[in-house]
């Protein structure tokens, strides 16, 4: 039996927690997907060595406080205007690296107009878009995102597309643009499941790099103080529900990454 | 011998920018101030200086542009006109609580709503009180000239990164596309990072680098104590503009006994009335605001006690003589005189209610416009 103290040697680790994760705690409840996907982009960041380059924008929602965690320059956007920040941003510093985090009552609700005019005009940006079909930071009502039946605090007999429409499916719909190279549908419920969404990630920051148009990365995520579960349960929940309306996969790519 | 050509005012405001080495512009058309975005468009300072120039999706992302643009460090300005301005005024409440340098310019027509594309004066009170929400003021700068419009821009910029605060200039349809002989300013290169970092500091996402902490833009602060202090530090500043910045024009205020206080086109106007007053022995004074925030209480109060009444001409229903009334303190009488919905005040009718003070009767009756005693 080897002493604990040979084993934890700096040759033997194998993971370990991204420099550019900051040590402050999170506010995200407990199972929330924001966590893993906050790790994504670290991780990202820090392994393609960008860190002096890049500029996140944060919106408003869950996400607002991304900027505690992740030890990069921020600026926190107007609900929904993330992308026309990052516009500028973008056009003011082209060899930065640009991304906006947006959920889905930010991207997918008052800020349509900001998303698609940014994916029409092609700006060469990373878009991370978190759909958990629900408002979070204000207490659980129906998003563009929220799928028919799902009771929420504003519909509490549960969506119907009668008086509030389908659930949108942003992605596939940005994906028609022709200045979108790069637009797919992830989830963080496996650790299978992360790995592949990190790979869209870093591809998306590399086809960035290549100055190749918007990439859209869209996360399918659970809220289970939102939809009222336990995170087992909300796994589960999404897997049976929302994939079918949100099928995980590429949509697009034009990367040739 | 400078150089000097004739230009429409929104013409010399997108030529100002490019001279003073602003780095990009955002915009959205509409009437009277498109030649704004145009007159860019059709120069492509890309080529020469490297400013970007893009036509937003609307006003409401072209002021957010700005917002990033200014986040990142850079001179950036976007301009519109009245309807545009409601939409813009969330995002200006954003900048000036993130305290960024910014200018817009607001080529006023009438309103309410869709209104009028003719011009007015009537977003005095969505611009210079506020418009947008929480405890925040931007600086105004109001042109009476073509020469002031091009002039203002690059003060305008001075002052936004001095302060760290959005500038607007508040012009209006008729100086925005009247066209006037114009002394150009002179042409400065625009800032590289390193300079911007020297002359206003390191706070600008641009990147974190090794020698400092990630920079933050925003405007949140979820404990009440901090954004107290934010509020508190934001009004110390507002106290500084006011003691440094206040900016006004006094004509023949000497020896006036009726006093007219106007601003911009009105101002123009309320010239000539004043020049026929002293032609009939009249002893008339013009007051002409030139900054509206902060605006120069000071010094009309200063007049006060030495003119027998004041006049204030808008092109509005009055909004700006509220700030008269507060400098005044009811110690004389105020008139207002007021043309909306795209009618401009006339010399004559100006002259005509000035001769009725002077003469003991505020007679109105062939007056066109809202006339109005004001206080006492």
């Amino acid at each position: 039996m080897n002493n604990i103290s040979d084993i934890i040697k700096p040759e033997n680790k194998v993971y370990g927690k991204s420099k550019l994760l900051l040590d402050k705690e999170m506010h995200y409840c407990p199972g929330c997907s924001h966590g893993t996907i906050h790790k994504i982009v670290a991780e990202t960041i820090d392994e393609l060595n960008i860190q002096e380059q890049v500029i996140g924008i944060s919106p408003v929602g869950c996400a607002v406080l991304a900027y505690d965690y992740i030890d990069i320059d921020w600026q926190e956007a107007a609900h929904g205007r993330a992308p026309a920040l990052a516009t500028a941003i973008k056009r003011l510093h082209p060899d930065k690296y640009v991304f906006t985090y947006q959920g889905d009552g930010d991207l997918a609700s008052i800020g349509t107009g900001e998303i698609i005019h940014v994916c029409n005009r092609g700006e060469n940006i990373t878009v991370i878009f978190v759909n958990n079909a629900i408002y979070g930071m204000t207490g659980g009502q129906m998003a563009p995102t929220t799928l028919e039946g799902m009771k929420t605090a504003t519909t509490p007999g549960g969506r119907s597309h009668l008086t509030s429409g389908f659930p949108m499916k942003i992605t596939e719909m940005i994906a028609l643009f022709p200045g979108v190279v790069y637009a797919t549908r992830q989830s963080v419920d496996t650790p299978a499941a992360e790995r592949k969404a990190k790979k869209s990630v870093i591809k998306a920051f590399k086809s960035q790099k290549l100055k190749k148009g918007t990439s859209f990365i869209e996360i399918v995520s659970t809220c289970s103080s939102g939809w009222k579960m336990t995170p087992v349960e909300a796994n589960n929940w999404m897997r049976e529900n929302m994939f079918p309306v949100f099928p995980p996969g590429d949509i697009k790519d034009e990367t040739g990454l | 011998m400078a150089e000097k050509i004739l230009l429409k005012g929104n013409e010399a405001i997108a030529i100002a920018a490019i001279r003073c080495g602003c780095d990009g512009y955002f915009g959205y058309p509409i009437t009277p101030q498109s030649e704004i975005l145009e007159t860019l468009a059709e120069m492509n300072p890309e080529k020469d200086t490297g400013m970007i120039v893009l036509q937003a999706e609307s006003e409401v992302a072209a002021i957010n542009m700005l917002y990033g643009g200014a986040g990142c460090g850079k001179k950036v300005m976007t301009s519109s006109s009245s309807p545009g301005m409601s939409l813009m005024t969330e995002g200006i409440s954003y900048i000036a609580g993130a305290e960024l340098p910014c200018v817009i310019v607001d080529i006023m027509r009438g309103g309410p709503g869709l209104g009028t594309i003719q011009p007015a004066q009537s977003d005095y009170f969505q611009i210079v009180k506020g418009g947008g929400h929480g405890d925040y003021r931007t600086i105004i700068l109001a042109p009476a000239s073509v020469q002031e419009m091009n002039d203002f821009v690059e003060l305008s910029f001075d002052l936004a990164f001095r302060y760290k605060t959005p500038v607007v200039i508040l012009s209006d349809g008729v100086i925005g596309q009247m066209m006037e002989k114009v002394e150009l300013s002179p042409v400065k290169p625009r800032w590289t990072d390193e300079e911007i970092v020297r002359l206003h500091g390191d706070w600008a996402t641009t990147g974190k680098t090794p020698d400092r902490k990630r920079n933050i833009v925003t405007s949140l602060d979820l404990d009440p104590h901090r954004q107290e202090q934010f509020n508190l530090k934001l009004q110390r500043k507002y106290r500084e503009i006011e003691r440094n910045e206040t900016r006004y024009e006094s004509l023949l205020c000497e020896d006036a006994e009726y006093l007219i206080v106007a601003y911009g086109l009105s101002a123009r106007v309320s010239q000539k009335a004043m020049e026929m007053a002293r032609e009939e022995g009249i002893k008339v004074g013009l007051m002409r605001p030139v900054t509206l925030f902060p605006y120069p209480y000071d010094a009309i109060a200063e007049l006060v006690p030495h003119v027998k009444s004041i006049l204030t001409v808008e092109m509005s229903a009055g909004q700006m003589i509220e700030d008269v009334a507060l400098a005044a303190e009811n110690r004389v009488p105020l008139y207002f005189h007021g043309r909306m919905g795209g009618m401009l005040p006339a010399p004559e009718d100006i002259l005509k209610l000035i001769k009725s003070i002077a003469g003991g009767t505020f007679d109105s009756a062939d007056v066109p416009g809202f006339n109005k005693l004001w206080l006492r």
